[in-house]
This record gives C-alpha cells, structure tokens and sequence, in this order.
C-alpha cells in the first residue's frame, strides 16, 4: 500500500532528469508526493505544511550532484530537513541536581508509561550505576500498581508502596521523602495514563509537577499515533514544562509520523525509543533512522549520502562529460566506475539500496550482478597496458592471451568483455545523460554472464 | 430471539449514549462543522473538508474516495449550500461505513466464546471488563479468562474489573494463555454459563512467534468446543493512525476476525481511521468505547457515527 518515497519522486521527476538544479517548476509534483508519504506516515497535517514550505525553500537552487537524479537529490535535502527537525545527536537525561532527581512519566492511557518506567529504572541502574525509586501514583486503573511492583521486580530495582486509596500528590511527596532519607539518586514517578482534555486529571498532574520539581518531565508517546498526536502534545506542553519525549512501540511496523508531530509541537528532543516488552527494550533515539522511516524509503538514503561520499565531484563531471559526448570513454574509465561501486560497498550492496523496480530488474541476471565478476573484470583490465586500456581496439590475438594470462582468465573472458565494452560506448552515444540508472543498466550488459 | 440494539437498550439509553459519542466527537464536529458555515461551495469548501478528513485520520484513500463521490453528488443533485454539502457528506460517510455495522448476538450458542486480541496498550482489558458489564445489563451471564499470562499485573487488572461487577475470573499462576482460556470454556460449559470473553497479552503484529502464538490459542479454543471461538475482536485504539489498517489486515490473516472494538474515542482522536478500514479492510465494528465509565461501551451504528463525527 506504501509506495517507496523515492519510486513515487522517480515517477514524478521523470520528465525533468538532467537538470542541474532544483527549481519551484521541477520539484511540485515531487513535493506533493512527499506531501502524500508524510501523511501516510501519519505526520500530523500543519506539521506537514509547514515542513513542505520549510523543504522547497532549502531545495531551490540546490544542485544535483554527480551521479545523482534531481529527485534523489530532493530525497537528500527532504532527509537532512527531517533528521534536523527532530533534533541531532541523541539527548541524554539530565539529572545533574541534588539528589534525589525526580523524573515525571506522563502520557495517555496505554501509551507505555509503566513498562517505560521500568525500562528507565533498569537502564539507571545498569548503565548510569544510579540507585533509582520507583513509585506508581496511578491510583484509577486496576492492577497498575501491581503491574509496577512487578516490573520494579524484574528490573531489580526498589519499589515504593502506594494504594488506590490515597491521593497522588501525597503519594509522591512520600515517595520523595523517602528517597530522600534512604539516599537514592533517582526517583521516578509513573502517573496514570490521562486525556488532555480531561481538566482534572491534567490539573493533578501539573500539581504533581509542582509538588516533585522534576530535573526530567518525560512524555511517553506511542509510535503508532495518528494525526491527535498535536493536540494531545500540545495539551501536555501546556500543562506541564516538559523536558523530553519517549517513542515508544517502535518495535511495530507504525512509520512513526507522531514522533515529527510531537517533536515538531513541544520543541523537545526525542530521548529514548522503547522497543519490546522486555525490560532492555530502551534505545537511544535515532533521529535520520526515524527520518527514513517516516519517509518509507529503506536505504535509498544511505545511497544518497554513498554517491555524495564516494564520487569525487570533479571527477564525475569529467567522466559525465565524456559519456555525453559519447566518446573518450575508455577502459581506464570503466575501471574507475567499478572502484567507485567498489567504494559503495559493491555490486550487491548497491542493487540492495536501490529502488525496487530497479532491484527487480537487477535481479533477473542474478550472475551479472555477482561482485566476483566484477573483481575478474577489474583483473582482466588490470592486466592491459596503459595504451591497450584508451585504445582497446589495439588488443589482437596475442595482446589478448597475454592478458588472460595475467589475469588468469580464459581468452574468451576477455573478447567478452571486449565485446561488452563496445556494445557499452554504442549505447553510451545514444545516451544524452548519464544518469545512475542508466549507468547501471549498461553496466549490466557489460558483464560476464550477462544478458547479452 | 431478542434483538440487542432495537429492543433491549430503551430510548434514553440510547440518547445519552447519542449523546456521549456526541460529546466525545464534539471536538471532531467542531472542527468539521467550523468548515460549514455559510460558505458558498467552492474549491476552498472542499480542501477544506479534505484538511477535516485527513486530520481524523481518514487516511489518503477513504478521503478521496469520499471527496470524489460528494463532487459528484454536489453536480447531480446541485447542492447549492454548505448545509446541504454537510448532510450529503454524512450521508456518504455513513454508506462507506454502513457495511461495518453487525449485530452482536451472543446468544447463538452457550456458552459463546469471544476471543480478544489486540497490540500493547489498545485498552483489551479495559474493554473486557466493560463487555461483561453490557452482557450482564442483557441479563447473560458471564465468565473470564485471564489469557494474557505475560504483561505484569495483568491477571490483578483483570481480576479487578470481574470484582467490579461481581464475575468470575479463571486464572493461573503464570502457565500457558491456551490452557487457561480451555480450562474457562470447560467451567463455563460445567456451570452453564452465557459467555465466555478470553483475554491475550497485547502483541505487535511484526512479533511473528507471538502471532503464532495467537493462532495457537485459538486452536486451543476449537479443541474444548468445535464451534468456537464464536466471536474474535480486535481493540483498537482509536488514537491509532494508518497503522491500524495493518493491524486489522495482520490480525484478521492470523485469526480470521469477526468484529472490531473502537476504544478511546472520548479524547480529541476521531478515529476516521475506521473510514480507511472500511475501505480496504471491512471488518465489522462490533462495539466502540466512548467513555471511560464501565458502561462506556457501546454497539456501533454507522449513521449515528457519521452523524456525530459532522456534527
């Protein structure tokens, strides 16, 4: 049901490959689809809005790079835009006051606030060597108090009694007393699970607020969240001065657009994602992770950010040049090509990263795409001479057993790719840009074993 | 045969649960009805109806069928003002979700055995508890069994809402979900018991073993009773995005589902997503919980919902 980004940016873009640089005319259809893709991934809609215009006033006048096409270069800048919003290098928790810190757990029901708590409780104490509380002051849903002694239990850490009978803030002021005088670091307050527009309950929790003076007020937010992801954000920022959020369930198959909404409307990073009901289920928060997977588009980026790494710029504009003109593109420029895919991680990698259709079409010569073919490829050039390697028309029966034998080949490897590499500056005449797509597909001619 | 819906719920009942739906979609309506207001019909009448309907979580799809099949509407039977757009809206919102209406009759067989299932935190136990209040109110009789063997507490949580409205709950010690839920059909049967609502740990459908899980206990179930399960319902929460289409697919593939509960409707969340779900995925919605009270929990009737949504 959900389209990969990139192959609905690949359909939009098609009439516009080759040009060099993004403008408001070439990138609207595109924009539309990332438009689409961000509500599939249930962004909320004005955060959406304003990430569009955010994006297409970074995307103009953005030049596409090297062996890239103006829609993955679009994907480039969507990406940077989106891992920028939901905030860099991942943030830890700040507990840097007087002991005891208090962190304050909130959210709506169901969101995976206890199983958090105890996520947090376990990770202070193994990790961070803290000796934490924890105290539940969910005194209205059945069981939710047994539910955090248990998890305290199988976390190994202390657990503060309370009953459904008392009130909250009294509960946690007790519950701070006691950390207090039994000298522990950390306490931390689970609360029950509210609506935001349940005054009372967001009025408790804001008196608990004020009564604990947390170091950390977490939101606990379920990855599968919809578009009410804003207002219940902003019904929470409201009440109570949040320090952070926690994801939680991204161990689903949600694309996780609430984590942008959130973000987006408290303007506070993303600490934590929860993972499995297991208590070591508690991840730092990857914010170009996340990125690509709200976009839905698998590792097309990290393609992106490989062709920016790997190509040397002025070195693919020689080489473009070459191919446009359809001439001058010897076998030292084939060799070039196949270190540069080397650099991406090889053949296979590289048909991972891509788009399906281009995947699928990859795959049906399963032997042209082996990474050893093009390692004997490499050898037989290797093993020609400067001249024979610009002008691959000077290789004749003996030059060629000559080569064989240095790269320890058959002749016939050789006339192969001989063949291949005219048939490969042919196409090349025909071809007006020089596209990674369709470097690729001529690559695949190339080939030993390939489809001839 | 007594009929749930027509008969046994009496006309005030029924107009305040109108009215709480009415009062939990209240900010859904608000939004949606700001958009009518004495606008003529024009392009900007209708992205703004497309912002409502993508905001309640509609979903791309089920919008722009709905929007396409009001144009058309708007030109055959030239509707000139925003008043009669809104009512042809709701008109086509409720036919789109017409084919989700379905009694629930759990008298068909004794004891009928429903089958609960959903992801972490969609409000299983929750509606459990409530279930077993509205079967009670229609004078069945009803028995518990504690299936989610694995979430801390969860058997206590349950146990405390059989307390609530006085039913039995079977139980063990930690032990096999499908043992527990066999050993409930047995004494159901042995007691002549109504009905028998089997609760499962909460699950995400990517957890593949904990789906094997779930097929698992359901053929459990067909061991102590050929017939059964009678009913399986999937909770959803309607604060569930577009994720809670591939719920309904994945769940519906395990288990082959019957019917649908709808929680958490009385937040901000307007669950449109069942729009989506009725689009591609039409599981019949059997319940939907507008209140957090015991007796919050209601059946689903599609013009109603629609109705309330636009109002």
């Amino acid at each position: 049901m959900l389209d990969n980004l990139t192959q609905r940016l690949a359909r939009a873009m098609k009439t516009i490959r080759g040009e060099a640089r993004l403008t408001e005319a070439n990138i609207a259809d595109a924009l539309r689809e990332v438009r689409m893709a961000l509500l599939e991934a249930d962004v909320a809609l004005p955060v959406v809005r304003e990430f569009i215009a955010q994006v297409k006033e970074k995307a103009l006048g953005e030049e596409v790079v090297g062996s890239l096409t103006p829609g993955q270069a679009l994907v480039g800048v969507v990406q940077r835009e989106l891992t920028a919003l939901m905030g860099g290098a991942a943030a830890g928790l700040e507990l840097a006051v007087a002991p005891p810190a208090v962190i304050l757990m909130a959210g709506l029901q169901g969101s995976g606030k206890t199983t958090t708590t105890g996520k947090l409780a376990k990770h202070l104490k193994g990790e961070l060597r803290k000796k934490p509380l924890v105290v539940s002051c969910d005194v209205y849903r059945p069981a939710a108090i047994e539910q955090l002694k248990t998890v305290a239990a199988q976390a190994g850490v202390d657990f503060f009694p309370s009953t459904a009978g008392e009130k909250p803030v009294d509960i946690a002021r007790r519950a701070l007393e006691h950390a207090r005088t039994h000298y522990h670091d950390v306490l931390l307050v689970d609360t029950a699970g509210r609506l935001g527009i349940d005054e009372p309950m967001m009025k408790e929790i804001a008196e608990l607020e004020a009564a604990l003076a947390p170091a950390e007020t977490l939101f606990v937010v379920d990855a599968m969240q919809g578009q009410d992801a804003v207002n219940v954000a902003k019904a929470f920022g409201a009440a109570l001065p949040l320090t952070g959020v926690i994801l939680t369930k991204l161990d689903g198959d949600a694309r996780g657009g609430a984590a942008l909404s959130v973000r987006h409307v408290t303007g506070k990073p993303i600490k934590f994602a929860g993972v499995g009901e297991k208590l070591d289920g508690l991840e730092a928060f990857h914010p170009e992770r996340m990125a690509a997977r709200i976009l839905g588009m698998g590792d097309i980026l990290s393609l992106v950010e490989e062709a920016r790494k790997g190509v040397d710029e002025a070195e693919a504009k020689r080489l473009a040049e070459k191919v446009r003109k359809g001439k001058g593109f010897d076998l030292e420029d084939f060799k070039g090509q196949i270190q540069q895919m080397k650099k991406m991680g090889g053949f296979a990698s590289l048909v991972d990263k891509l788009p399906a259709q281009f995947a699928q079409a990859a795959a049906q010569s399963p032997q042209a795409l082996d990474d050893r073919a093009l390692a004997r490829v490499e050898g037989i050039i290797n093993s020609m001479t400067r001249a024979e390697r610009a002008r691959p028309e000077l290789i004749k029966a003996s030059r060629k057993r000559r080569i064989a034998t240095g790269a320890g080949v058959p002749v016939q490897e050789v006339n192969r790719l001989l063949n291949q590499f005219a048939e490969m500056q042919k196409m090349m005449k025909q071809m007006q840009k020089g596209g990674l797509q369709k470097m690729m597909r001529a690559m695949k001619h190339l080939l030993p074993g390939g489809p001839r | 045969m007594f009929s749930f819906r027509k008969k046994s719920v009496d006309p005030a009942q029924e107009a305040s649960w109108f009215a709480r739906l009415r009062q939990g979609l209240r900010k859904t309506g608000s939004q949606l009805a700001a958009v009518f207001g004495d606008v003529r019909v024009d392009e900007a009448l209708f992205e703004e109806l497309e912002t409502a309907l993508i905001a309640s979580d509609a979903g791309l799809d089920a919008t722009r069928h709905l929007l396409e099949r009001l144009r058309a509407r708007v030109v055959r039977d030239r509707l000139e003002t925003a008043q009669e757009v809104k009512a042809a809206l709701a008109d086509e919102l409720a036919r789109l979700l017409a084919p989700l209406e379905r009694e629930f009759d759990p008298t068909v067989r004794k004891p009928f055995v429903v089958m609960v299932a959903g992801v972490n935190g969609a409000g299983k136990t929750t509606s459990i508890g409530k279930l077993a209040q509205w079967l009670q109110g229609h004078g069945l009789s009803v028995l518990l069994a504690a299936g989610d063997t694995f979430r801390a507490a969860a058997r206590e949580q349950l146990a405390a809402w059989g307390a609530r409205s006085r039913i039995d709950v079977v139980a063990q010690s930690g032990g096999d979900p499908a043992a527990v839920i066999y050993d409930a059909i047995a004494a159901a049967r042995a007691r002549g018991t109504d009905v028998v609502i089997a609760d499962t740990a909460g699950r995400l459908p990517t957890q593949l073993h904990l789906m094997e899980e779930l097929k698992k206990i359901r053929r459990v179930i067909a061991k102590a009773d050929p017939t059964a399960p009678h009913a399986v319902l999937l909770v959803l929460d309607a604060n569930t995005g577009q994720n809670a289409l591939a719920q309904v697919k994945a769940f519906d593939e395990a288990l082959g589902l019957t019917g649908l509960v709808l929680t958490k409707l009385d937040g901000t969340a307007k669950g449109g997503v069942i729009a989506a779900i009725a689009q591609t995925r039409p599981v019949p919605l059997a319940f939907i919980g507008v209140g957090e009270g015991i007796d919050d929990l209601q059946p689903f009737a599609a013009r109603e919902f629609a109705a309330a949504l636009l109002d």
